[in-house]
């Protein structure tokens, strides 16, 4: 039988199992979506800008583990979908994007609609590829999913020109499995490492561990609380692998780095032995190198080669996929005899009783972080929580208590605002019986806000909680702390009516401005099952992330709420917001 | 410290690029790069001369790993190995060394390639020492154009990279 490109590009589609495609149309991608009309597998979420497609494909892929996938002509609407395919790269989120390009003999002609898709996403993806004929279209999407999802995994893109969709060739077998020479990602760790780590952490005395990102996405957190229940030792998870386990135990201290604990920056500090796990010590968990862990050896574990010893320079480097490695580890451990760290937990509890994260009310404003200990409350610790980037996002990891992986989705590589309405989308299509909340601010939200109207043509019923305060809060702070409160473009003038807006898109809109509607408000809305309710909530303005490392400062040195307001003044060397 | 890195890749559009998009975006320094197929037409060899610490080295050997298209990667100075790079250099016959450059070809035992009124032209190959050796050699402003092919290399023995 006879099939043309599209047909035969979707009929790969199908065979990867692929049931949401997140996409827009446009000249170069018709003939695809003609053949993705004449099929029903696979449903079509209609966004309203491509970036939401890039997020809304993110969210579905951190939430359920399956690659996302995307669809958008060439030229602007790939252009529109790179800042979707950096947020997923930078967070390692398996997905498959596929793009149209201008007919073959019309490309490097500066033709309508024309851009080098390739040349643009090459610093920003996993691997991309350019099809130059017909045949290749069903290796080139099986090698696409391999890449995707195997490995570390990430974005690929799939530039495909109009001309190609249209040719027709006789169809053959879709690939069952790929090899390629130039790509082995299963690594298996060497035995001799994991001896050797095990020995380590046999005999430390002040160890602890940090999860990150590649305990959700290597699926290890069943492995990781066995590991880390068996042991005893403290552990700390990164932005990205909150939930990985569960926060509200009482071995785990919470998030570490710039905005951690002061407890899981302590323990990290005053380490003989700090296991990363999935984790690469980005300059947001780090803080300055020079300060960081002054007394630990590192035991590193991690799928990607170059993560290890790029910032830190590991004692026991260890390469292998997380859930094997911890197995591994479990097996090499379980008939150990342990160092006994009595000592090293009672000066965890003494950093603990510190209690970095209280807060004082003040009465007739809402505290934001009062919205996000309320939220939880209400979801019973159970909702899926999707951020876009700022205050909120902080409050949103400090406060609420992850207990499951894939439960808390954010940009933390990127730190892109505007992720998290799409990405709630995605999660509720990946986890339609879930509660999806997308906690925002006031300026993330306008930057996807056009996808309230795609989450009504599908359904996707989330809780928009605002924490509405006025500001481009993060900002504000930094400039309140490092440029002696000069608020340059960082007040939110001429905000939208957020209640009518929700209402013109369809949605419910509900403001709340005072702390006893705060709760009802919450209940209604989750009660809510099939609507998405937008919840304006008005917070105050001149609250701050506490605590926080300021930049140039080590574990040891952070600013604790009602304790240093402020910041002295030659602490300005850091990086930009 | 110089370093020559050896890197096997799959003979594919796009594969050069993303070597060298690579350097730049992490900052690594590139000195040369040549690139050419091999005896298996499915496969490039790149040899990369660049320079840095240790700690450098190692990533820019894992990153070029984590090139889908990259089959192998090799640091061709830690281990006994050949290099040599092409000079093509254009010498006027007008300056005083004029008499010189025959002596000189035989000296460097080099070729002079192609002759016209008033240039040799003249291929000279071998180490980077050896050629820069050669070209100071000259009077500067007898030199008129220089083309060189930056270092290529390979291991010496039965050892494959
Ligand atoms: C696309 C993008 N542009 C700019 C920034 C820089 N930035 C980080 S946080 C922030 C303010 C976010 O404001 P809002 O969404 O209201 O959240 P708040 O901090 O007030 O909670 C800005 C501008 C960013 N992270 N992403
Ligand atoms: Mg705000």
């Amino acid at each position: 039988m006879k099939l043309n490109g599209a047909e035969i590009l979707i009929d790969c589609l199908q065979k990867e199992e692929v049931e949401h495609v997140f996409g827009y149309p446009g000249g170069a991608v018709l003939h695809i979506y003609d053949a993705l009309e004449a099929q029903d597998k696979i449903t079509h979420i209609l966004v309203r800008h491509e970036q939401g497609a890039a997020h809304g494909a993110d969210g579905y892929a951190r939430t359920n583990g399956k690659p996302g996938v995307v669809l958008v002509t060439s030229g602007p609407g790939i252009t529109n979908a790179v800042t979707g395919i950096a947020t997923a790269h930078m967070d390692s989120i398996p997905m498959v994007i596929i793009s149209g390009q201008v007919p073959s003999p019309l490309i490097g002609m500066d033709a309508f609609q024309e851009v080098d898709a390739t040349g643009i996403t090459r610093s920003c993806v996993k691997h991309n590829f350019l099809i130059r004929d017909i045949s290749e279209i069903a290796m080139t999407v099986k090698k696409a999913f391999h890449i995707a999802t195997t490995g570390r995994p990430g974005p690929v893109v799939i530039d495909i020109p109009k001309d190609i969709t249209i040719a027709k060739m006789e169809v053959e077998e879709y690939p069952a499995t790929i090899e390629m020479r130039s790509y082995k990602p299963t690594i298996k760790a060497s035995d001799r490492q994991i001896k050797k780590a095990a020995e380590m952490l046999a005999n430390s005395k002040r160890p602890i561990l940090y999860a990150g990102g590649g305990c959700i996405i290597g699926n290890a957190s069943n492995e990781l609380r066995e590991f880390t229940r068996m042991v005893g030792f403290p552990i700390t998870q990164t932005l990205m692998g909150l939930g990985t386990y569960p926060m509200t135990d009482k071995q785990s201290l919470g998030m570490l780095g710039m905005h951690g604990t002061y407890e899981a920056n302590m323990a990290m500090h005053g380490s003989d032995c700090v296991v990363a796990i999935g984790s690469r010590f980005d300059d947001r968990i780090t803080g300055n190198l020079e300060k960081f862990c002054p007394t630990a050896k590192f035991i590193h574990i991690d799928i990607d080669p170059s993560q290890i010893s790029k910032n830190v320079v590991a004692d026991i480097p260890i390469v292998g996929q997380t859930k094997q490695v911890l197995q591994a580890l479990i097996d090499q451990m379980k008939d150990k005899k342990l160092e006994d760290i009595s000592n090293w937990w009672s000066q965890i509890e003494e950093w603990r009783k510190v209690d970095s994260l209280a807060y004082k009310k003040s009465p007739g404003v809402i505290k934001p972080q009062t919205v996000i200990e309320m939220l939880y409350e209400v979801t019973k610790g159970k909702a899926i929580v999707t951020s876009d980037v700022g205050q909120h996002q902080m409050w949103a990891a400090q406060y609420y208590l992850f207990d499951e992986p894939r439960q808390w989705i954010n940009s933390g590589g990127l730190g892109t605002m505007g992720f998290g309405l799409p990405a709630a989308m995605g999660a509720k299509l990946a986890m339609p019986d879930r509660d999806v909340a997308c906690v925002t601010g006031d300026g993330s939200i306008q930057m996807m806000l056009q996808e309230l109207s795609t989450m009504l043509q599908y359904s996707t019923p989330v809780k928009v909680i605002n924490l509405n305060n006025g500001y481009l809060g993060m900002v504000r702070q930094w400039q309140e702390f490092f440029y002696e409160k000069r608020y340059a473009m960082s007040y939110m003038d001429a905000l939208p009516d957020f209640v009518k807006l929700a209402e013109s898109y369809g949605h419910i809109g509900i403001r709340v401005e005072k702390e006893e509607d705060l709760k009802p408000a919450l209940i209604e809305a989750f009660n809510q099952k099939d609507r998405t309710v937008f919840l304006d909530i008005i917070t105050d303005p001149s609250e701050n992330v506490f605590p926080m490392i300021p930049a140039g400062g080590g574990h040891s040195d952070m600013l604790l709420a009602g304790r240093d307001e402020m910041v002295s003044k030659d602490e300005t060397d850091f990086n930009a917001v | 410290m110089r370093h020559i890195i050896s890197v096997i890749l799959e003979n594919e559009a796009g594969a050069l690029s993303r070597v060298a998009g690579l350097f730049t975006q992490r900052g690594f320094n590139i000195e040369s790069l040549t690139v050419a197929i091999t005896n298996d037409p499915s496969l490039s060899r790149m040899t990369i001369v660049s320079s840095g610490s240790d700690r450098v080295l190692e990533q820019i050997v894992k990153q070029l790993n984590k090139l889908i298209e990259v089959v192998k990667v090799s640091d061709l100075t830690s281990q006994d190995h050949v290099e040599r790079e092409l000079l093509l250099a254009k010498i006027s016959s007008n300056s005083k060394e004029g008499v010189n450059i025959k002596e000189l070809v035989e000296i460097f035992g080099c070729k002079v390639v192609d002759v016209t009124d008033k240039v040799y032209t003249i291929e000279v190959s071998g180490k980077t020492k050896k050629i820069n050796a050669f070209l100071d050699a000259f009077d500067p402003a007898s030199i008129i154009e220089v083309s060189r092919t930056g270092v290529t290399g390979i291991s010496r023995g039965k050892k494959l990279i």
